[in-house]
């Protein structure tokens, strides 16, 4: 795998254009945090609590939806101010595109990011993959767990809420939980965390199933198979079909659930291929192959 | 792998849920080992006035933190990993921190689950544990001294805490003053611990389930029951059994 990615941008674009897509997420990353450590900082109470659930102006509720489903499937109905605050959060990630929280707001982003680079750095080699259904096993056994122990034991070693509420009140031993799953990402297996494991990602994209941002492929005639993208995406496999298989009748969106809108792929192609853009349409080439095992030309000849 | 245009056979379809399975049936048992292992049935440390009991506190904590950046006193903190209490959830430290039992409750407020019940309407009425005069051995009041700083500091003063006299042995002639909790009226706010002049406090808050006995569901109180009924509930001709006397007696 290349240490190096997005040099023909670079070359071509300047290095501000081939990284603004990523400044802009640490940015994002960055004032959400700075925005959470305003009041226990300096006194400056813009919103209160955590991811988990916080209150913004003193008014309004936000609630992480894996949260509450936690708390649901224990067994315990939340006050209305939960349930409502879950609902904002849903609609703004519908709207936005669900795993745009993965990269634009998560904490762990840049620590897995991170892992992620340094791994391409020292070209490790670990063969080991894992296939998507992995996630939802991690999430029904979560839930399993919870409803047997009725109560919310993923959040007993949930890296995601523990490293902002850390950062927030304290992180104490918890470090060992973060430095674990940086250990885990650059050694075991690659963005192992937050594309293979990550319950609160799963949640996230099923929430963004069909949200309008998506990424597309514009000018993918113009691709010239440098694989940068594919480098650098958390979900390499949702590229294949909006980027190769045009002859297939394959729409260049890139729809799938798994997208978590970082716009690396913009930044680092050299062609200028892909764009951002809101669109209600999914990839129809996506649906039917996942659904049967048809011969793959007789399905999508009808675009 | 997953979604994409790649078509999955029935046998791949077979294997990805049988790897998704595993690891379901992993996650499961790893989870249950920590929950066991962390104590999360059930805290050591001391909750927000007003949560609930601590099964059901499990259930409807969201670690949020509003209740603690809602504190005015910085009692309250949220637990992370190795701490007294499960990870993510607010407790307290009585020796450290105690709780000051503010009239408007502002803990409960901002609590958006419901995890600290809006049904307690007084902060007289929590009940975040129970204070236990544990060691009588190093209690100065137990060893006939005038200390009664626990029984000072106790916002129910009186009520929660007492000073019940006793005949001290070990001079023969004077009095003890034994600080006694009552828990009817003990919220746990663990002010007496903070406050105990003691190297290590002799006076602890404990969460009541740990603190409290509780009576077999059939024990009746003799005297009680004579109260209510008006008269001795044995009969007047009750078989007297012979009173034993020591040897030569």
């Amino acid at each position: 795998m290349k240490a190096q990615v997005g040099l023909d941008a670079v070359a071509r674009f300047g290095w501000m254009r081939a990284h603004r897509f990523l400044l802009l997420r640490r940015l994002m990353q960055l004032s959400v945090m700075g925005l959470f450590l305003l009041g226990p900082w300096f006194d400056v109470w813009l919103i209160r609590g955590n991811l988990s659930s916080s209150e913004l102006l003193g008014a309004i509720p936000f609630t992480e939806p894996w949260m509450l489903l936690q708390s649901l499937v224990s067994g315990y109905w939340p006050q209305a101010t939960l349930l409502l605050g879950a609902g904002i959060v849903i609609a703004i990630y519908w709207l936005i595109g669900g795993r745009s929280y993965c990269s634009w707001v998560c904490p762990m982003n840049v620590v897995t990011d991170t892992a992620h680079w340094l791994r391409r750095q020292l070209k490790v080699r670990s063969q080991i993959t894992m296939p998507s259904s992995i996630r939802w096993g991690v999430v029904a056994g979560a839930l399993l767990a919870t409803a047997f122990v009725q109560g919310l034991v993923w959040e007993l070693i949930n890296p995601v809420s523990l490293l902002h509420r850390g950062i927030l009140f304290g992180l104490g031993a918890g470090w060992l939980l973060i430095v674990a799953v940086f250990l885990f990402d650059v050694f075991v297996v690659e963005k192992g965390w937050c594309s293979q494991l990550c319950p609160m990602g799963a949640c996230y994209g099923l929430i963004g199933r069909i949200s309008p941002v998506k990424v597309v492929a514009n000018r993918r005639e113009d691709c010239n198979q440098c694989m940068d993208c594919y480098v650098v995406c958390p979900e390499p496999h949702i590229l294949k079909a909006p980027l190769r298989e045009m002859k297939q009748g394959s729409s260049p969106l890139v729809s799938a659930q798994d997208c978590t809108r970082c716009l690396r792929c913009i930044d680092v192609c050299g062609q200028d291929v892909f764009d951002v853009t809101a669109s209600l349409k999914t990839n129809n080439s996506i649906q039917p192959v996942a659904t049967g095992n048809r011969p793959r030309t007789k399905v999508e000849n009808n675009k | 792998m997953g979604k994409g245009s790649i078509s999955l056979t029935r046998r791949q379809f077979l294997h990805n849920s049988a790897k998704g399975a595993c690891v379901a049936g992993v996650t499961v048992s790893g989870l249950a080992l920590v929950s066991g292992s962390s104590g999360a049935s059930g805290a050591q440390a001391l909750r927000p006035p007003g949560a609930l009991a601590e099964a059901e506190f499990m259930a409807a904590c969201v670690r949020c933190g509003l209740c603690v950046e809602a504190c005015p006193y910085d009692t309250l903190k949220l637990a992370t990993l190795f701490e007294p209490a499960p990870m993510g959830t607010p407790y307290f430290d009585a020796r450290a921190v105690p709780c000051e039992m503010c009239d408007d409750i502002p803990c409960q407020v901002a609590c958006p689950s419901g995890a600290i019940s809006p049904e307690l309407a007084s902060i007289d009425d929590a009940r975040m544990g129970l204070a236990v005069l544990i060691d009588q051995e190093t209690c100065l009041n137990w060893q006939g001294l005038r200390c009664d700083v626990c029984y000072r500091v106790c916002p129910l003063i009186d009520e929660a805490i007492t000073l019940e006299a006793q005949r001290n042995t070990r001079t023969g002639h004077h009095a003890m003053f034994i600080p006694t909790v009552h828990s009817d009226a003990c919220t746990g706010c663990g002010k007496c611990e903070q406050a105990c002049v003691l190297e290590t406090s002799a006076i602890k808050v404990l969460p009541r389930d740990v603190a409290k006995g509780e009576l077999g569901k059939h024990y009746r109180w003799g005297w009680v029951e004579k109260d209510k009924a008006g008269h001795s509930l044995l009969e007047q001709d009750v078989l007297d059994l012979p009173d034993r006397r020591p040897e030569g007696g």
